[in-house]
């Protein structure tokens, strides 16, 4: 009785009006006629897409930094965080010449996110200490084949034209809470 | 003679085509119909608003793989959905659908056949109707197909008597098989030819009617020969292709011929209110008329659509038991009542 919405069932005898249904019935198509005139819930997807929350957790993106050069710098650590394990790369040293497409002198020279493993929980996002993966409002195309699940650098990097907009995830209270000493990914 | 073939011949392909056009657009009916009463939008790719569904529909069964099962009896298996169907279209033939136009001095009955028995025709094209689904079931060797037509065949005969019961009290009191003639009687209503319908008479056989119609459609929640969650699809199950369509249609088909029925035969048929105090000419009411028994069969179509989505499935020994202990007794003592009502009028 913790909600008081549990109802006492008494098993009597139903009577006269309840035995030959039509009073049951016909409550039944009045219930049953105020949903035609009811709004519908339906979204038609192509169309209309369904609003999301500012900080919806879709499709990653790999972020550049201001002059265009990648600020993934191979650590690891969204790997480590991943807990469906679905993030793998290769990490490589930037060659002389390089400065303008990565940031530091060690960079992803192949970035992976199986889409199928991923949950979108944003574990990686917040591991993250070059502010590099972020999770986008984006909602991830469908395919056929699993291959075709397996993000490559080709569609998680954005394009130098093209950039995905971040600012409302990246606020200076998310930042604070990645430098607070007091979490433990911090230590 | 010949003048009078060729229209019954014009009549009868305007009547098919009417049939099947509704038959085929009861499917988008019912799918709109059900998405809205679920707060759903339903089909609504294929054209404005879907529109074209039905046609969508039609040419995919047609280009569907036909699969006729190896341990099947192939002729039956075929005769199976022939016979749904042909019974299905041959019961339109005695509805009335309008009363008779004057064209240069002529006189148009839009009526194919104007039978004397008219609802005994009825009763036993719809009673062939049963073999298309026990053929069917039976013919396919598969245990759900049988236990489908098994239970099908079991409902509509249980169901018929009662529907025949319930029609036994409207005809002692029209005193005629005539549908046409069933429809004449209530010429007028609300009006100035102040005149009721049958079903004032009749509420309680009406109402037995109506359960009966649903059963004898297999509409829910009397749709146990074909409930998909227990049997699969019930007699459907081995069928494919262009052979399923027609069974689907054929349940449309019927659903159409006995909403017409039940229209012709409580609701007044061509007749509606103010026929008469419009000081419209006899064409005109006989048009209006036609639009009207259209708009009530609309209706009542929309009712069993309406029902399938209010109402869940009987079990089978419930449905035994409102057809055995409940509705035939109940359909004999609407016959006493009926009769001891116009005996009493009479004197």
């Amino acid at each position: 009785m913790l909600t008081n919405r549990s109802k006492i069932v008494v098993k009597k005898e139903m009577n006269f009006w309840e035995r030959i249904y039509l009073p049951a019935i016909f409550g039944g198509t009045l219930i049953t006629i105020k949903h035609l005139f009811k709004r519908k819930a339906t979204i038609k997807f192509p169309e209309v897409k369904r609003e999301v929350s500012v900080v919806y957790r879709g499709q990653h993106v790999l972020k550049r930094d201001e002059h265009g050069a990648e600020r993934c710098t191979a650590c690891g650590l969204c790997a480590v965080a991943c807990p469906a394990e679905a993030i793998t790369m290769t990490a490589a040293e930037r060659k002389k010449g390089e400065e303008k497409l990565y940031r530091e002198e060690k960079y992803a020279s192949v970035y992976e996110i199986n889409m199928l493993r991923c949950i979108f929980c944003g574990l990686c996002e917040e591991a993250c200490p070059k502010e590099a993966i972020f999770l986008t409002d984006r909602i991830e195309p469908s395919d056929y084949t699993r291959k075709s699940f397996i993000f490559g650098k080709d569609k998680l990097v954005e394009p130098v034209d093209k950039r995905i907009d971040v600012t409302k995830r990246q606020t200076p209270a998310v930042l604070n809470f990645k430098k607070n000493k007091l979490f433990s990914h911090n230590r | 003679m010949i003048a009078l073939l060729t229209y019954k011949g014009i009549l009868v392909l305007i009547v098919f085509t009417i049939t099947l056009a509704v038959a085929a657009y009861s499917t988008y009916a019912e799918r709109k119909i059900a998405a809205f009463l679920q707060d759903r939008i339903g089909p609504d790719r294929a054209g404005p608003f879907g529109l074209l569904q039905p046609l969508a529909d039609g040419a995919k069964f047609f280009f569907k793989e036909e699969i006729i099962p190896n341990v099947s009896n192939k002729t039956l298996f075929i005769l199976g959905p022939s016979i749904a169907m042909l019974t299905a279209l041959m019961a339109g033939v005695v509805v009335p659908w309008g009363n008779e136009l004057i064209l240069g001095g002529n006189s148009y009955l839009l009526q194919i056949a104007d039978l004397n028995v008219g609802v005994l025709y009825v009763f036993g094209v719809v009673s062939v109707g049963v073999y298309g689904i026990m053929i069917g079931g039976w013919s396919s060797n598969n245990k759900f197909s049988l236990l489908g037509a098994v239970r099908a065949s079991a409902q509509m005969i249980s169901y018929e008597i009662a529907m025949g019961l319930a029609i036994i009290a409207l005809i002692m009191m029209t005193g005629t098989l005539s549908l046409r003639e069933i429809s004449l009687q209530q010429v007028g209503g609300v009006g100035g030819h102040w005149n009721w319908w049958n079903v004032v008479y009749q509420p309680l056989g009406f109402l037995i009617f109506i359960v009966c119609a649903f059963a004898e459609c297999n509409r829910t929640p009397f749709d146990l020969p074909e409930c998909e969650t227990e049997l699969v699809g019930g007699y459907h199950t081995e069928y494919s292709s262009m052979k399923l369509g027609l069974y689907l249609f054929a349940e449309y088909i019927n659903m159409f011929i006995s909403s017409a029925v039940m229209s012709t035969l409580y609701f007044g048929g061509f007749n509606f209110p103010f026929m008469h105090d419009l000081g419209l000419s006899a064409n005109w009411i006989t048009v209006l008329g036609t639009v009207a028994l259209f708009l009530k069969i609309t209706f009542f179509i929309f009712f069993f659509m309406w029902i399938r989505w209010t109402i869940p499935r009987f079990r089978y020994d419930q449905l035994m038991n409102l057809g055995w202990k409940g509705l035939i007794p109940l359909a004999v003592f609407n016959i006493v009542l009926s009769g001891l009502i116009s005996l009493y009028v009479h004197r």
